[in-house]
């Protein structure tokens, strides 16, 4: 006797069945709330633009920290418009006075940096035919007065040898 | 069918079928100018101007809230050597943080290298940074979508999406990707992506005492950058990468890698 044809699968056909669509739709679900509504393909395609948008303002948001000699100039011009006489004056005032954040309220005062290294970055002599390092008028560090501040004898706002404090 | 009927129907089919899909697409306006913003940032350095005093680095330093004293830094100089004999040295020490003020070479585990100065043929300097490449390499090896182009052409990392996975680090070929110490993230230079967007300079550039780092806008015809782009002659580095850098260098020499 032939056994009649059923016309749907066996329950061991369908319940793993169940389970992965079960787990297919959990990831997706997952996903809809875990991904961001901006992250996708952009501009420049999926090989260089696949991202979350909201990260370009939140770099832009980003705190900047040095605000640049015109910023100084708006409270302190007598010291600025004596240095820009000099040839230091093409050395910004956050490079030695330390950047200047949310000065005069956060921080009130700033952290000048004095140090004989601050000064060798450019006044150590080096051999650099090449470059524009020795167009620059550079010492011997080991033997140019060691173990002093350059600013004891040299002041920094008007460096030519003229105007020497020592 | 005739030979002749044959013959007209097969030229009709070949040249239809020769006009690709592309000539029949409708150009939308739209596209165009999404393709061509404003915008697209450069950077110039001019390594005859560059005196190795390292102020952009720690400029760069403190602007990003990279440690200072971690090995790690978004931008650096080289000083390069070339010798009579044709060696090339080359050091960095602390990537140029506290500049240079050594005329002694930096060979890292076999120590500090006297070089005389009559062996010296010449010696000049280099500041590196993100070339904020067209074909970033970087990107394309990215897994989970964490690191992308801007339509202004600036390469950035999504610190609340990197899982830190390191891909994009081997991938640069110019090395200027590194782990952040602190963020535990892929990190690299933005240009300042926070300061050029209102205007400001980079860090860097704004550092600068000599001007040997500005950066541009390369759509704008008028801007200094994009003027000297076309009117001098400027290199980049490893160009036989494909990866079209947007940092141009004046003064470019051979041994420069």
């Amino acid at each position: 006797m032939i056994a009649e044809r059923r016309p749907t699968l066996k329950n061991h056909v369908w319940r793993p069945l169940f389970v992965v669509i079960g787990l297919v739709a959990l990831i997706l679900l997952a996903r809809a709330f875990y991904v961001p509504a901006d992250f996708g393909t952009h501009e420049r395609g999926y090989m260089y633009s696949y991202n979350r948008t909201g990260n370009i303002e939140e770099w832009k948001a980003f705190e900047a920290k040095y605000r640049g000699s015109q910023y100084c100039q708006g409270c302190h011009e007598d010291k600025t418009s004596a240095l820009s006489a000099a040839q230091h004056a093409i050395i910004p005032c956050e490079n030695c006075h330390g950047a200047a954040f949310g000065h005069p309220d956060d921080p009130e005062k700033l952290t000048v940096d004095r140090s004989r290294n601050l000064c060798l970055r450019c006044h150590a002599a080096l051999v650099t035919p090449g470059s524009g390092r020795i167009q620059l008028p550079g010492i011997d560090a080991q033997n140019h007065n060691p173990g002093i501040e350059c600013s004891d004898c040299h002041n920094p706002h008007h460096p030519n040898l003229a105007e020497m404090q020592g | 069918m005739k030979r002749r009927d044959f013959l007209r129907h097969s030229l009709v089919f070949v040249s239809g079928a020769s006009v690709s899909l592309a000539a029949l697409e409708f150009v939308s306006v739209g596209e165009l100018l999404a393709a061509r913003p404003e915008a697209r940032w450069g950077f110039l350095v001019d390594t005859y101007r560059c005196v190795g005093c390292g102020f952009c680095v720690k400029a760069c330093k403190i602007e990003n809230d990279i440690p200072l004293e971690a090995n790690v830094t978004r931008t650096w100089v080289e000083r390069y050597l070339i010798l009579k004999d044709g060696r090339v040295l080359a050091d960095s020490p602390k990537g140029a943080l506290h500049g240079f003020t050594d005329q002694r070479v930096d060979r890292a585990a076999e120590g500090f290298e006297e070089v005389s100065n009559q062996e010296i043929a010449s010696a000049f300097f280099v500041p590196k940074l993100c070339n904020q490449c067209d074909n970033p390499p970087c990107v394309q090896v990215c897994p989970v979508g964490a690191t992308y182009q801007t339509a202004d052409g600036v390469v950035l990392v999504d610190h609340k999406w990197c899982i830190g996975c390191g891909y994009c680090i081997m991938g640069c070929p110019y090395g200027v990707r590194f782990f952040h110490p602190v963020e535990h993230v892929a990190d690299k230079c933005t240009f300042c992506y926070h300061r050029i967007s209102q205007g400001l300079d980079t860090a860097c550039a704004q550092a600068c005492p000599f001007g040997a780092r500005r950066v541009g806008n390369l759509r704008d015809p008028d801007d200094p950058i994009a003027r000297i782009l076309l009117t001098q002659r400027v290199g980049v580095l490893k160009d036989e990468f494909g990866t079209k850098p947007q940092v141009f260098y004046l003064g470019l020499s051979k041994e420069v890698r």
